[in-house]
Order: C-alpha cells, then sequence, then structure tokens
C-alpha cells in the first residue's frame, strides 16, 4: 500500500507538471509536440527490456520481444519524425 | 552504492530530461534541442535498465532494438509531411500494444516464476492471489492499450482516407463505396458500448479476484479492442484533430499504467507528462469547434435544422473570378492574408502557396497565414505543412492574432477551408453556432479558392460564398495557385 501510495503521488505531481510546461507551447509547434510526446510513451521500452530479457518461460520472453519492438518503433521513429519536423520550423537566415 | 540505487537516480535524471525535453518545446528556436533531450533520456532509461536489470536473453533484446530503430528510422524518415497525421495515428497505436504486452508478460512472470518486480518470491502471495495494486495496474494497461492500439488504426484508416466497396445486391446495380472517413453511425452502437464497457469492467474485476487471471486479461485485451473500434469509427473526418490528441494522451497513459505495473518511475512520470499533453490538446481542439469531448465522442453533431437550404443562400449572388481577375486585386493591395485548411493538404498546395506569397512579397505586400486551431486533420497539421515550404514562423498568426486585424486586410486568400470561415458560426440556431471562425468577411475583399461550392464538414451552406465583397475561384488548390503565380508574373 505504500508503494502505490507513493508512486500515486509521482503519478499526480507530474500531471501537474505536464499541464504547466504543455500549455505554453504555441499551436505552431501542436504537431511536433503530438509526435515528441508520443515518442516518449515509447518509454514503454523499459518495462519491455525486463519482460523479454528476464528469460522467463518463451510466452513471457515472445510478449517482451513484442513489446520491445513496437515500443522502440514509437520511440525512435516518433523522434526521428519529431526531428524532421521542428528543423522546418528552424529561422531561415 | 547498490545497482538499483544507481538505476533509480539514472531513471530520476531521465525524468527531468524529459521534462526539459518539452519544456524547450515551447518556442520553435528552442525546439529541436528539446526534443533531441527527450532523444537523450529514453537513451539513458534505455541504457540504466540493460545495465543493472537481470537481463539473460541479450539476443532477444538486441534483435528487438535494432528492428525497432530500423523499422522506426525507415517509416519517419519516408514519410511526406501531408501524410504525418496518419503516422502519428499509427505510432500511438504501436504505443499501445507494447503497453499491453508488456502488462501481459508481467501477468505471466507473476504467477509462474513469483519474479515479477512488484512480487515477493513467495507461495504465499501467489495462493493468496496478485497483489491488488498489480492485478488493477495490470488490467489498466491492457485495457487502455488495447482500446489505443485498435482505436489508433480505426484512425490511421480514416486519415489515410481508405474505402470499402460493398458488392451490389442485385445484379446490375453500382457497388457502393463507404469511405472510413466518414462518420460511419453503427445502429445501436450506445447500447452495443454500453454493454462492452460492462464487460470490461468485469473482466477488470475477475483479473483481480479470479483463479484464471491470464484469461481474463486477454479477455479483457480483446473486448477492450472491440471498444476501441467502436467508439473510433462513428468519428468523421473534421473531429480527427480531437480523436488524434485523445489517442495521444491514451497511449502515455498506458505507459503510465504499465509503471504501476513494474513499479517503475520513469514509466509513471514519462506516461503522464503525454496523458496530460494529449488531454490538454484535446481540450484545445474542443474549444476551438465549440463542442464538448462528450459531443465528439458520441458523435453527434449539433442541431440546427432550420439551415436554410443551398439555393436560397447562393442564388444568383455567387460570383466567379479568374486567376487573372485576382492578379489585378493584388495590383493594389498593401496586406494579404491567406487562410488555409485541409484542402490544402489535400492538393499539396503548401509549395505553390509559398512561391505566391514571396512574389507578393517582392511587391512590398504583407502576406500573413491565418491558422485556425482545428484547420486540417490534427493539431497544428497546417503549420507543419507551412513550415515545410520554408515559410518563417512568425507569419502563421493564430485565429486571435489575425482577427484583430483582419479589416486592414486588402485580399484574402481561403483556400480549402469552409466551416472555419462560416460566417453562420456568429448567428444563433446552427449546426456550428459559437465556434469560433476566422471572420475572412471583415476584409475588404475575400477570395475563395474551392473546388465547388459543396457544403463542409458540417454539411451546411456558407453564406461567405454569397457576400458581396466576396469572389469564388473554382479551382484545384494547387493548381489555383500556380495559376495566380503565372497571373501575376505576367501582369
Amino acid at each position: 500500500m505504500v508503494d502505490l501510495v507513493m508512486l500515486f503521488t509521482i503519478f499526480v505531481l507530474a500531471i501537474f507538471i505536464g499541464f504547466e510546461i504543455i500549455t505554453k507551447v504555441p499551436p505552431t509547434l501542436h504537431t511536433p509536440l503530438m509526435s515528441g510526446s508520443n515518442a516518449i510513451s515509447g518509454i514503454t521500452m523499459v518495462g519491455a527490456l525486463v519482460s523479454a530479457g528476464a528469460g522467463a518461460g518463451w510466452w513471457a520472453t515472445s510478449l517482451g520481444f513484442f513489446a520491445l519492438v513496437l515500443a522502440t518503433v514509437n520511440a525512435v521513429g516518433g523522434f526521428v519524425v519529431s526531428n524532421r519536423m521542428l528543423q522546418m520550423f528552424r529561422r531561415k537566415d | 552504492m547498490e545497482g538499483s540505487s544507481i538505476q533509480n537516480l539514472a531513471y530520476l535524471l531521465a525524468s527531468v530530461l524529459f521534462i526539459l525535453g518539452i519544456k524547450g518545446l515551447t518556442h520553435p528556436r528552442t525546439a529541436v534541442r528539446g526534443n533531441l533531450t527527450s532523444a537523450l533520456a529514453m537513451l539513458l532509461a534505455v541504457v540504466a535498465t540493460l545495465a543493472f536489470s537481470h537481463i539473460i536473453s541479450w539476443p532477444w533484446i538486441i534483435t528487438g532494438l535494432v528492428l525497432g530503430s530500423v523499422i522506426g528510422t525507415v517509416m519517419a524518415v519516408k514519410v511526406p509531411m501531408t501524410g504525418m497525421p496518419q503516422m502519428v495515428a499509427i505510432f500511438n497505436g504501436f504505443g499501445g500494444a507494447a503497453s499491453f504486452f508488456v502488462a501481459g508478460a508481467e501477468l505471466y512472470r507473476a504467477l509462474h516464476t513469483g519474479e515479477a518486480t512488484t512480487q515477493p518470491a513467495s507461495e504465499a502471495v501467489v495462493q493468496a492471489g496478485l497483489q491488488t495494486q498489480f492485478a488493477l495496474a495490470t488490467a489498466a494497461a491492457g485495457l487502455i492499450g488495447a482500446v489505443t492500439l485498435l482505436g489508433s488504426f480505426v484512425a490511421y484508416a480514416k486519415l489515410a482516407e481508405f474505402s470499402i466497396t460493398l458488392k451490389p445486391k442485385n445484379e446490375g446495380d453500382k457497388p457502393r463505396k463507404i469511405w472510413l472517413s466518414n462518420a460511419l453511425l453503427v445502429p445501436g452502437r450506445h447500447v452495443i458500448n454500453a454493454a462492452l464497457a460492462i464487460i470490461c469492467i468485469a473482466l477488470f474485476v475477475f483479473v483481480a479476484t479470479s483463479d484464471s487471471p491470464q484469461l481474463n486479461y486477454w479477455l479483457l485485451v480483446a473486448v477492450a479492442a472491440i471498444l476501441g473500434v467502436m467508439i473510433t469509427i462513428p468519428i468523421g473526418g473534421a473531429d480527427m484533430p480531437v480523436v488524434i490528441a485523445l489517442l495521444n494522451s491514451y497511449s502515455g497513459l498506458a505507459a503510465c499504467a504499465t509503471g504501476f505495473v513494474i513499479n517503475n518511475n520513469v514509466l509513471i512520470i514519462a506516461g503522464s507528462l503525454v496523458g496530460a499533453s494529449g488531454l490538454i490538446l484535446t481540450a484545445i481542439m474542443c474549444k476551438a469547434m465549440n463542442r464538448s469531448l462528450v459531443n465528439v465522442i458520441f458523435a453527434t453533431l449539433g442541431g440546427g435544422s432550420d439551415a436554410p437550404s443551398a439555393d436560397d443562400v447562393y442564388a444568383g449572388k455567387v460570383k466567379q473570378t479568374s486567376a487573372e481577375e485576382i492578379a489585378m486585386l493584388f495590383d493594389t493591395a498593401q496586406r494579404v492574408v491567406i487562410v488555409p485548411g485541409y484542402g490544402m493538404a489535400v492538393s499539396q498546395a503548401q509549395h505553390a502557396v509559398r512561391e505566391l506569397a514571396n512574389l507578393l512579397e517582392e511587391r512590398d505586400i504583407t502576406v500573413e497565414f491565418g491558422i485556425h486551431p482545428v484547420a486540417g486533420r490534427m493539431p497544428g497539421h497546417m503549420n507543419v505543412l507551412l513550415a515545410e515550404a520554408n515559410i518563417d514562423y512568425d507569419k502563421l498568426l493564430e485565429m486571435d492574432v489575425i482577427n484583430s486585424t483582419l479589416e486592414t486586410v486588402d485580399v484574402c486568400l481561403v483556400i480549402g477551408a469552409n466551416d472555419v470561415v462560416n460566417p453562420v458560426a456568429r448567428e444563433e440556431g446552427s449546426a456550428i453556432s459559437g465556434m469560433p471562425i476566422i471572420d475572412v468577411d471583415k476584409c475588404r475583399t475575400v477570395v475563395v479558392i474551392k473546388r465547388s461550392l459543396s457544403p463542409g464538414f458540417a454539411g451546411i451552406p456558407n453564406p461567405l460564398f454569397a457576400a458581396d465583397n466576396c469572389l469564388m475561384f473554382f479551382n484545384d488548390g494547387k493548381k489555383a495557385f500556380t495559376e495566380l503565380i503565372e497571373a501575376v508574373k505576367e501582369g
């Protein structure tokens, strides 16, 4: 129970930080914000690495492997595509 | 210091870098660096996991990382800017899927080895059933993840303009084509969705309490997947920005739930940031359409049955124009504003638009762009296309900013936009009443570039087209601008 309350505290505080920063993002950058934050949700990679790497039988390893591939596509693809877009917003001088 | 402490400190540093990374996105000047900071944070989190977690199956890990990176990079490099909404949709889906796969794997590990991160390896725990937190978090990750995956796939199909051709019932009839991008209203969908939601809740409880949590978990994933399809399919094209933003939020919350499954702070923090970001964008999009989220999700467009017919609005009042005539308008103009809509994306006109803007600027005409928040198919869609065409972001003005100066605009070019410039929104009793619009009718002359008088998504005629100061240039967006460029050069 102590663990849960601790994790929940972090969750609520992180949501507040998120609201505070993201309301300051200008509409011009809303698409890169989406693709960039989308890439951050690829953080599930961390969970996938543990699931795929722990050697806990073929079933858990396969599920972990699928998760790892998908989360990596999500993260790497998301960052690369955001970078492509943001480069275009650089001042042209 | 113990390995796990170093790992947690590394996760803390990664969380801070994620926050700084998103903070970088608050200005175009710092945005590239911000994105790289987030990517660095991800790398750090991955390295910390590999270094300090108990990893045995290295070949799987390396294969997965390489495969994922290659696929992700190829997709990201090859996608054209106009395909960006689909791309974001599909990545969202992958994030959701990863979450329910991880939760499924951890559930198996908890039951079979007692080794899952939250589980002390004691038989007592396994016998007493799963820890409540672990079970509920697993169920939540499965539920949100599956809804995100299938919801995103449907959104992808809608954005990519997929269609289904139905075989005709009688021979000789024409085959019927159904565009997925339309609002597809399944009869009795509210009842079906309510039933699916109740089943989900029941399975949610069963994952935590029954003897066969795994079976119930995968059933939950399956039912949630159907629910994901059902809640996305009735949503029409113009509401896509809301859906994309909402699914973005879900993918973050799914990662968050996975964080609760494996007791990991960095997942919870990163996931919450994404969840918050998606929610804010959803709220902005809803506000820009003057619709509530419930209203969008249940796919009910506002009332207004007393809308006048197109004939009454347009009859004898619509004035057509040509490229040459518009070029003459530019001769005396000092300020020109361009208002783009989804039509610009469809006809890929952004480069032609830029070329015309440059030409006009050479003639000392001020050119600016007025961007409605829901123009296009996702938040910020128009801005990305115009930035791709090398237009400085300083010239892309938000709706409120441009509206305050429209009286002094000589010529306004509306390309491929309709509902977001419909003055009916300022009056009571129509389907779009109360929706904030760009008041282009206040400009001295408005030129609307559009293929026909067909209505926008709201399905109502636009009295702007019949206004005294409005000229219609019936043409494809890109062709229209190419002709305009020719006419200006010759003139």
